[in-house]
């Protein structure tokens, strides 16, 4: 705006709509909208007007792209002048799984190399699914003298060494992430190269490297940056050593211990206990690897205040569980193993009130012969005691259509309802109906639904539950369902507001694919994998939505007609070219 | 829409099954020793097998990008790669027909090496890929009662992180009192311990009291578990004469390069190989044949071991 019209637009305050301007000068509405956060409030703002646009786009340092391949570096720099932090994801969500070929892509360093040379003081890099290299790495710490914050989950490519460049170079750090990644842990040297004088670390996670750290120079670490709030320990540092870690860093506000099994003296619980006690601030705990029943007391003095509790990785019983959360009454996020058991989620169900997420990952993948794991009694049981739950992640051995009809009557306001029956295409154990029902009672009875993941027998009834009732949902992962393309069609039809789809092992083909023709372009991604749809199908798509980047993974020896794995995704940055050989696009 | 075919547990589907006889027949013509299954040890080979390792191990360097976790426990001399085929006999075959019969891990853990069922090893390549496994269709079709969940070994499922499938099958968790595996049952006598194999629908057990040296127990568990590697290169055909082509290599190193480990006494997953065979078999409680691209973040600890025991 120039200030002649600046000027003009103040003199005159012209109320008719077709010749109304904004009567804020762009200073004051750039600092107005630089108070907003969420990027959708932030998107809806930039489709206001020109004037708004642009103070959007000057105001706007947080940059969060869904899919990496749906714009290039270059378009958000030019968009975007003052970036400061960016986050990032890749691969589709199935790579998870292994079910996307290696070498696929999302490899971040053109990013790095286009923000090196438009966001020289860029601070903060969050990345889900991409590939980063060790060079990527070295390359990101030394491009930027203000880097702050560094995290990266269910990435691949890199090793410690990388890790260490960051250590080594990144003077301003606070944040150092690393969870859940394919790494190549060559070490544990890469912590000691944090250089004695550094002291700004709030956040240090390294629970999912394997191997052993220098612990003189963590505790050195730890003690001398008195603003830490978050550190996740490894399995390598053992019970007295995180005792001594507390002793030096009693503000931790989340905890993630190390391994929690050895064994200790008297004294030594008491010291821990001790320790864990000052801690005021801890609000989230998580780590305890190989968890022993008996040193889990030291742990409630810690518990009163918790709200999260990770006890993903501690293959506790039923009664132990119940031991520890007779503590925690502040419960409001619970990860645990199906090791509890249904009597363990009992225990849930009357000890936490206020409890809103529940995760309860399987154990035992490789066992054939032990039977254990959670059933529908588990979560019907939460439900009775936890009206609050809106999060469920629940992996279980067997579940009833009636059970889920109880657990949503319990509990409406499910968000995220995520129910895996292990057992590809099990039918309710009991009426030996498919699950239809069950998710039928969920999309009808709980209106916020905003992600389903479905298991269990499942015929196209339950698509068109999920079309009719589900208004709200964004995220759905369909494996082992369905009977034909009508189930598709339905979802495609009904979900207005749907954005990211991932089918697997499912009878739909062409025409269910094609049904969704008009929608992809509002969605996010579509991912269909070992269905029935062909080459054919996939070529006339793409042909049909120019602006859909269509992909087709094939696999070894397959048949050439078939599209073994597609992954359709819009994107105004034009098909891609650093796809592999096994990728095609069409 | 036409049916699907049935697809059995490891995506075999009936019309695609040769006979047993023929493929004895295969093996001579198609010259599958040059694709054939492997388990080597560091620095030695396995017996009557040619040395294919060396070709293998030397364009492992196209294997670029992530999965390198175990490129240096490998290149230290290691043939550790099941290069596919048909491997050297027919023993100790097994491919279940339907998904009814797939928790048959009880079923057909009484079969010895010895006995060759009739469906024969799978041509398709993706054996272990997810080829509609049509197991709903089958196994839970009028059953009032579930079968006890057969832990479906399909690929991605169930949806569970590799890192975590990792870490808790390198530290499986114990329910039962702490120490005492039941899985290593120290008999007069015998030493049974399982032997899992990512992507088989079911498990083995072998008494390594029998084998007197890593090299007997690598042709055994060879034997066992040929046939589930067969299919990933048996659609490429065999190229005669030359050895392996470049780009067939890549696709064994891709689809099927496994790396056997074992769980020890502490608990901890350890590269086989390392240490003697007596130490070994003392402190050897369960066997797994780990896909390499599974195994990432499995720091082989078995130096520091060493060097802690000696």
């Amino acid at each position: 705006m120039e200030p002649s019209e600046l000027k003009r637009s103040k003199d005159s305050p012209n109320l008719d709509e077709s010749t109304r301007r904004s009567s804020f000068p762009d200073e004051v509405l750039e600092r107005v909208l630089s108070l907003l956060k969420s990027h959708r409030d932030r998107s809806s703002v930039s489709l206001v007007c020109k004037d708004w646009y642009n103070a959007e786009r000057w105001s706007r340092t947080h940059v969060f792209i869904g899919n990496c391949y749906s714009v290039s570096p270059e378009i958000v720099a030019r968009r975007f002048p003052k970036i400061r932090s960016v986050t990032l994801k890749g691969k589709p969500r199935f790579s998870d799984f292994n079910l996307v070929p290696e070498n696929w892509g999302a490899d971040i360093h053109a990013w790095l190399v286009v923000f090196a040379a438009k966001y020289p003081f860029l601070e903060e890099l969050r990345l889900k699914r991409m590939a980063i290299s060790d060079e990527s790495l070295e390359f990101l710490a030394v491009s930027f003298p203000n880097f702050k914050a560094l995290s990266l989950l269910s990435c691949d490519g890199f090793s410690t060494n990388g890790l260490a460049a960051i250590a080594t170079h990144c003077k301003n750090l606070t944040e150092l992430d690393i969870q859940e990644n394919g790494i190549d842990d060559k070490g544990g040297s890469w912590l000691s190269c944090f250089p004695e004088s550094f002291t700004s670390l709030e956040v240090l996670n390294f629970a999912n490297l394997s191997s052993d750290i220098n612990f003189d120079a963590l505790e050195r670490l730890v003690g001398r940056c008195k603003s830490m709030r978050v550190l996740k320990l490894n399995r390598s540092v053992s019970l007295e050593q995180l005792q001594r870690l507390l002793v030096n860093a009693p503000q931790l506000a989340e905890l993630g211990t190390g391994s929690f099994s050895e064994e200790l003296t008297f004294r030594q619980c008491v010291e821990l206990e001790s320790a864990l006690s000052n801690c005021k601030n801890m609000h989230t705990l998580s780590g305890l690897w190989d968890a022993k029943g008996i040193y889990l007391p030291a742990l409630y003095p810690v518990c009163t205040h918790l709200t999260f509790l990770n006890l993903s990785y501690a293959a506790l019983r039923s009664d132990e569980l119940a031991k520890l959360l007779a503590h925690c009454p502040r419960l409001k996020r619970l990860w645990v193993l199906d090791t509890v058991e249904d009597k363990g989620l009992e225990a849930v169900g009357m000890n936490c009130p206020l409890l809103e997420e529940l995760r309860v990952f399987p154990a035992d993948l490789f066992d054939e012969e032990i039977i254990h794991g959670v059933t529908e009694a588990g979560f019907v049981a939460v439900s009775f005691g936890c009206p609050r739950l809106h999060y469920v992640l629940y992996f279980c051995c067997q579940m009833t259509n009636a059970a889920v009809a109880t657990i949503v009557q319990n509990c409406p306001d499910f968000t995220h309802f995520r129910l895996c029956i292990m057992n590809p295409g099990q039918p309710d154990h009991i009426t030996n109906e498919p699950m239809d029902e069950a998710f039928g009672a969920v999309v009808k009875t709980c209106t916020k639904l905003q992600r389903l993941s479905v298991s269990g027998r499942l015929t196209d009834l339950t698509f068109e539950y999920i079309g009719r009732y589900a208004k709200n949902l964004e995220t759905l992962s369909v494996a082992f369902a369905g009977s034909s393309d009508w189930g598709m069609q339905c979802v495609m039809g009904g979900c207005s507001k749907l954005r990211k789809l991932e089918i697997r092992d499912c009878p739909f083909g062409n025409a269910a694919l094609l049904s969704g023709l008009e929608k992809y372009e509002s969605m996010r991604s579509l991912w269909m994998s070992a269905c029935n749809v062909t080459m054919n199908g996939c070529r006339l798509l793409a042909r049909e939505m120019p602006r859909l980047n269509v992909e087709v993974m094939k696999e070894d020896g397959s048949d050439d007609s078939q599209a073994d794995k597609v992954y359709v995704y819009r994107s105004i940055a034009g098909p891609r070219r650093d796809a592999p050989p096994s990728v095609l696009t069409l | 829409m036409s049916k699907p075919i049935e697809h059995d547990y490891i995506g075999l589907s009936e019309q695609q099954l040769p006979s047993m006889e023929k493929s004895s027949d295969k093996k001579d013509g198609l010259h599958l020793k040059d694709t054939e299954l492997r388990l080597g040890l560091p620095g030695s080979e396995s017996p009557e097998r040619e040395d294919h390792d060396q070709n293998v191990l030397s364009l492992k360097s196209f294997v670029s990008g992530a999965k390198r976790g175990f490129s240096d426990a490998l290149d230290g001399g290691g043939n550790w790669v099941f290069s596919g085929g048909s491997g050297g006999g027919t023993e100790g075959l097994f491919s279940p027909r339907r998904g009814g019969k797939n928790n048959g891990g009880k079923d057909l853990s009484g079969l010895d090496s010895g006995s060759v069922l009739k469906d024969g090893a799978a041509q398709k390549p993706s054996v272990v890929q997810e080829k509609k496994p049509q197991v709903a269709a089958t196994s839970s079709h009028g059953n009032g009662n579930i079968a006890p969940a057969s832990k479906a070994l399909v690929v991605g499922w169930p949806p569970i992180r590799s890192f975590r499938k990792n870490t808790l099958a390198a530290h499986p968790p114990k329910n039962d009192d702490g120490d005492g595996n039941a899985e290593a049952k120290l008999g007069s006598g015998c030493l049974y311990v399982k032997v899992s194999m990512d992507g088989a629908p079911y498990l083995r057990k072998v008494d390594l009291k029998i084998y007197g040296s890593y090299k007997d127990l690598s042709s055994a568990l060879e034997k066992m578990f040929s046939c589930f590697t067969i299919g990933q290169c048996g659609s490429h055909g065999v190229s005669s004469g030359d050895g392996l082509t470049e780009s067939r290599l890549i696709d064994l190193l891709h689809g099927s390069e496994y790396v056997l480990t074992y769980e020890d006494k502490d608990g901890d997953w350890m590269l086989v190989g390392d240490v003697p065979w007596e130490m070994f078999t003392d402190s050897c409680k369960r066997l797994r044949i780990m896909k390499s691209t599974e195994a990432i973040g499995l720091a082989p600890r078995a130096m520091e071991k060493c060097k802690n025991r000696t």
